[in-house]
């Protein structure tokens, strides 16, 4: 392909922890090779509807702060999701960007996605499909295990990122949204709930916990109160999920994330409902949270909810 | 055979086979998995078969806990359905500089190195699961004298390769990861193969797995 028909972005600066993800990977956990895809899956859905790509199509995720940009090509837009800051860097001068909102880029201009706010995760994509290998179904990168493109790692400085294909009937869109967060996790109790003592069970449900910074997209590290074993500080080793919360043998709880090891040995004291998950990962290290549990017949009707609310959102975007 | 289905979370059923780890028990788990995985059921996302458990991942859009329970419980396998098997044949070097926690592992079980190798290499392994990270195999049993706990403090990379001792179990680290096995050697042969995408595991759940000692000269050769 010659240079000039090249529509791509080179990246400045890589950010923290950028990655392309899409919905994920499917029936892979009994060879250990956990969904992965992005982490906010509503963020993720938002974005691909406000530039009408297909709702699987792969997105660029950042933790933090996210990637400087250069674009090379004809024009373009992009749009980013997520309570994010960022500029956009034109000939005519420099502006602050709203995320939600549609943006169009000549040959030549930047995005410079400075941070998430009051939160982890943002999402950046365009009007098109990046060029994308796909790894059993999906092009999310799971760094852990080294599976997607760019060899399963996370974007570096001068990676160049191709476009395959732009939407030329593309019209700008935007959605006023503010985002969603949460302060209260909503649980069902665990398998292994019984393993821990009355006065500790009372401690999970009724005191808050600090997410430590020693939180990615595997797990998210809990501190409060001590949670005593009273029966075994392993169980056999079996499948866990997300959301799992796993309490260590030191007596502190452990949230499996998206990309999580498929099995493990600690005690499952309760599960996140999928409801609270989009919300859950986007809570900040320091940030504290505490656990209400819920029944599981509650949990089915809180997720249709939850969809029911983001389909609203879709339906609201102009 | 299941004995009993809860619910893990709100997605996923967690069906109980028994608490002892056993191969009866084990194949018992990994016949339903196979069972359920060829009836390809819409809206299942994963399986997830272990010693004594089988965990069964569902979209919540289209199933709910009662409804995709009810379906498990009247699958009907046959007790004698026979379990498909591969013997697989793995080379390990016990180099020094391979076998990190010999040492640790003769005071344990107070053997001599030599004897120890003898008896891990002498037995054949059955395949219970793979999983924790991709296409790594928990397999046992390891004979009665040969059991010992994990390290006291795991390590924070154990490199791609190991072949690891712990409790009746061994394993073999299929990517480096922190990982507290006892660490006895290094295989050179590629135990998950991304670029394989449709059989990237060479151990499977019901394989039963033959190590064979090499020299360093040997590992060498299959690296290269």
């Amino acid at each position: 392909m010659k240079s000039k028909d090249r529509n791509y972005f080179k990246i400045l600066r890589a950010g923290i922890n950028t990655t392309y993800q899409d919905l994920g990977r499917n029936n892979l956990y009994h060879i250990g090779i956990p969904f992965s895809g992005a982490m906010d899956k509503r963020n993720f859905q938002l974005l691909n509807s406000l530039l009408q790509n297909d709702y699987n199509s792969p997105v660029i995720e950042f933790a933090y702060q996210g990637p400087h940009l250069k674009y090379f090509g004809k024009d373009i837009f992009f749009c980013i999701s997520g309570n994010v800051s960022f500029k956009i860097i034109t000939k005519e001068g420099v502006i602050d960007g709203n995320s939600y909102q549609c943006y169009l880029l000549k040959n030549g201009d930047e995005v410079d996605i400075h941070s998430t706010n009051k939160s982890v995760y943002g999402y950046f994509s365009i009007n098109g499909t990046f060029s994308v290998d796909y790894y059993w179904g999906s092009c999310s990168i799971n760094t852990q295990a080294q599976i997607g493109p760019n060899n399963g790692n996370k974007f570096s400085k001068d990676l160049e990122i191709e476009i395959i294909d732009i939407n030329n009937s593309f019209n700008k869109r935007k959605l006023d949204y503010l985002g969603s967060t949460i302060e209260n996790i909503r649980v069902i109790k665990g398998t292994n709930y019984d393993y821990f003592s009355e006065s500790s069970q009372n401690k999970f449900f009724k005191e808050s916990f600090k997410i430590t910074k020693l939180s990615d997209r595997m797990g998210m590290r809990l501190q409060g109160p001590k949670i005593e074993n009273i029966v075994d500080p392993n169980i056999k080793s079996e499948g866990l999920v997300k959301g799992v919360i796993q309490i260590t043998s030191a007596g502190d709880p452990i949230i499996m994330l998206s990309d999580h090891g498929t099995i493990g040995g600690y005690p499952k004291i309760a599960t996140v409902i999928s409801a609270d998950y989009d919300r859950l990962v986007q809570l900040t290290p320091g940030s504290n949270i505490k656990f209400k549990d819920v029944s599981l017949e509650d949990a089915e009707t809180l997720y249709k909810l939850y969809q029911m609310e983001t389909n609203n959102l879709i339906f609201q975007i102009k | 055979m299941i004995k009993n289905i809860l619910n893990l979370g709100d997605a996923a059923l967690y069906c109980d086979f028994g608490s002892d780890v056993n191969q009866e028990i084990n194949s018992n788990v990994i016949k339903y998995f196979y069972h359920i995985k060829k009836l390809n059921l819409r809206g299942i996302t994963n399986l997830t078969p272990s010693y004594n458990k089988l965990i069964i991942s569902y979209d919540l859009n289209i199933h709910s806990f009662l409804s995709l329970k009810k379906k498990i419980e009247n699958i009907e396998i046959k007790e004698n359905n026979k379990l498909e098997k591969n013997l697989i044949k793995i080379p390990v070097c016990c180099d020094n500089n391979f076998a990190l926690d010999i040492k640790r592992v003769e005071n344990k079980l107070k053997l001599k190195s030599e004897i120890i190798l003898e008896k891990f290499f002498s037995k054949n392994y059955f395949c219970y699961m793979t999983g924790f990270v991709a296409g790594m195999p928990f397999l046992g049993d390891l004979n009665q004298e040969m059991r010992l706990k994990r390290l006291e403090t795991p390590r924070v990379k154990v490199p791609k390769g190991s072949v690891g001792i712990t409790e009746q179990f061994c394993n073999i680290y299929t990517f480096e990861t922190p990982g507290g096995w006892n660490i006895l050697g290094n295989t050179p042969q590629n135990i998950f193969d991304t670029s394989n995408q449709s059989n990237p595991n060479l151990v499977n759940p019901g394989d039963t797995i033959k190590f064979y000692r090499i020299t360093l000269d040997q590992y060498n050769e299959i690296k290269r």
